[in-house]
């Protein structure tokens, strides 16, 4: 893989002149090869990993599976492409086993959500079952600790 | 009332105080200290090398080893530096230590009588000194220069050499400067020991360490070398193990022999469940060895960059984990620097000086952190030095 590309899933906000040190290149060709990456949409934007339990904003957060029943003229894209379109929506992926899609939706309150999974979900023709379980606490997001605090526990100093 | 004095012997009271304890004790009171001064990895020891220790426990494997360490293992460590090293040893000429710094104390005691000197290139890690002086050496530093790119070179040792050189510690990849030997800097100093009878200790905890195309390069390997070098290693910095305190040291078998004797009294033997899991490492985790170093790579470039970006001059390292940068243009001392910089902006790094005498005028800067957390550090610094150069313009103009 791209060092600059795992260096900016590490760390969105080094700046150009930080990606140049640790890569060894210039600042000219690091800002040339994230133009490229975004011109082809490989790096598809950069969004800040938020714990809202420290702030004041009402957040609930669930991941939904859906069975679907495969209808002619109407494939998994179909289905995945309409259910990304829902705001609400966060995350939507193609599963292997026991259900299809699985999605992941936020709201203010689990009443949102309910009411999200019975208006808009369910009625969806070829959803055949939705299965709705709600995030009680993030431990880990993306990469990085949420609820837990990773401790350095070596000492101040050694030599 | 006891008198102590009286009691400690005179060799161990002549040994100094190593001098930044203050500095630890500061620096231990203070809560939210940002720390750049470990020198043990950030990484956790790989999974598969944890599993074999607790598997091992698991099977009640809780007893003694054989002195000089399992057979497995030195059998594994050998295949390990015939692999990766190009060092071609067999078991009879391994021992399994207690940690790295363990083979260096046995080493200096199983080799030194009084009155013998032991040539000692600084700026070095701090614990060959004070070993050599108990056991009633005179050490004899050598020093080494920035701009030698903090190699030993031939014509210094040469000057440091006396009829009664004994040992030459041989500490490369160098902690603090990241300072390495490549093999014709090698060649060179072994065109010097050729023709005397100086031994020589190289302490190789860092071997897998080395940055760029620069693999390391031990000693041991450049002929004629073999036969007057013991080779010290360890799983501490290369499999990130430093809490298992396991090493090992190889050289010529009547050397090893009589190391393995005085363990054997000192020690009886490694750490069992050490040992154990030690097996697994050197078996599967020649990955993880790389990947870590790419990781340690990046973030030595990374600090290198945004140290001289802030003012300070610095060597890019070649191996180990710390950059040395030069603070005299601050105009402090190398403790001043350290104490204010913690007190001031709660970021500690270690004063140079604690690696030998001409270590002063630098600072060592430890790279085993986050990127995320070198990047706060690096702000932090950057507050202090142009604090410190808003002093010293006030009291220009006054």
């Amino acid at each position: 893989m791209d060092q600059l590309l795992s260096l900016l899933t590490e760390d969105a906000r080094l700046t150009n002149a930080e990606l140049a040190s640790a890569l060894s290149i210039s600042e000219d060709e690091v800002a040339a090869r994230i133009a490229d990456y975004e011109a082809r949409g490989v790096i598809k934007g950069y969004k800040a990993i938020v714990d809202w339990d420290k702030t004041d904003r009402d957040y609930v957060n669930a991941r939904i599976e859906i069975k679907v029943i495969p209808k002619k003229g109407m494939g998994f894209e179909e289905i995945a492409s309409i259910i990304s379109r829902f705001e609400e929506v966060e995350s939507v992926y193609l599963m292997s086993g026991t259900c299809d899609i699985a999605l992941t939706v936020s709201g203010k309150s689990f009443k949102d959500v309910a009411m999200f999974v019975a208006r808009r979900l369910s009625p969806l023709e070829s959803v055949q079952s939705t299965s709705t379980s709600f995030v009680l606490r993030t431990y880990k997001e993306l990469g990085v600790f949420v609820a837990l605090d990773e401790e350095d526990e070596r000492e101040v100093a050694s030599l | 009332m006891m008198d102590y004095n009286s009691i400690l012997s005179r060799q161990v009271q002549e040994i100094k105080p190593s001098g930044i304890r203050r500095f630890f004790e500061l620096a231990a009171e203070m809560e939210d200290v940002i720390s750049l001064g470990v020198g043990e990895p950030d990484f956790k020891t790989p999974w598969a090398i944890r599993q074999a220790g607790i598997t091992s426990l698991e099977r009640g494997r809780t007893h003694y080893s054989p002195n000089a360490g399992f057979q497995e293992l030195k059998r594994e460590i050998c295949r390990y530096l015939e692999r990766r090293m190009d060092l071609h040893y067999t078991p009879e000429e391994t021992m399994v230590t207690v940690g790295g710094s363990e083979g260096i104390d046995m080493l200096i005691r199983a080799i030194i009588s009084p009155g013998d000197e032991v040539l000692i290139p600084e700026p070095c890690y701090v614990s060959y000194d004070p070993i050599a002086r108990l056991t009633g050496a005179k050490v004899v530093p050598i020093r080494t220069r920035f701009e030698d790119d903090f190699r030993l070179t031939a014509d210094a040792l040469r000057a440091a050499i006396t009829e009664k050189s004994k040992l030459l510690i041989f500490p490369f990849p160098n902690n603090p400067t990241g300072g390495i030997m490549e093999r014709e800097d090698l060649e060179e100093i072994a065109e010097v020991l050729r023709d005397t009878n100086i031994f020589v200790l190289s302490d190789e905890i860092y071997a897998e360490l080395t940055y760029g195309d620069k693999k390391h390069v031990s000693i041991a390997s450049i002929p004629g070398m073999k036969e007057r070098t013991v080779v010290i290693n360890g799983f501490s910095k290369t499999y990130a193990m430093t809490g298992w305190r396991l090493g090992y040291a190889v050289g010529p078998q009547p050397i090893i022999q009589q190391m393995i004797k005085i363990h054997q009294f000192a020690i009886m033997c490694a750490p069992t469940t050490s040992q154990l899991a030690a097996v697994e490492a050197l078996r599967s985790c020649d990955d993880e060895i790389e990947a870590m170093r790419d990781e340690y790579d990046m973030r030595g470039k990374y600090l290198v960059g945004e140290l001289n970006r802030i003012g300070l001059d610095c060597f890019e390292p070649q191996g180990a984990f710390y950059v040395f940068p030069s603070i005299r243009s601050t105009g402090l001392s190398s403790d001043e620097f350290c104490e204010r910089l913690l007190r001031e902006e709660h970021v500690a790094v270690i004063p140079g000086s604690a690696f030998g005498e001409c270590g002063e005028g630098h600072v060592r800067i430890s790279y085993c952190y986050s990127l995320k957390h070198l990047k706060i550090a690096v702000g932090k610094m950057e507050a202090f030095l142009k604090k410190l150069k808003e002093e010293k313009h006030e009291a220009a103009e006054s």
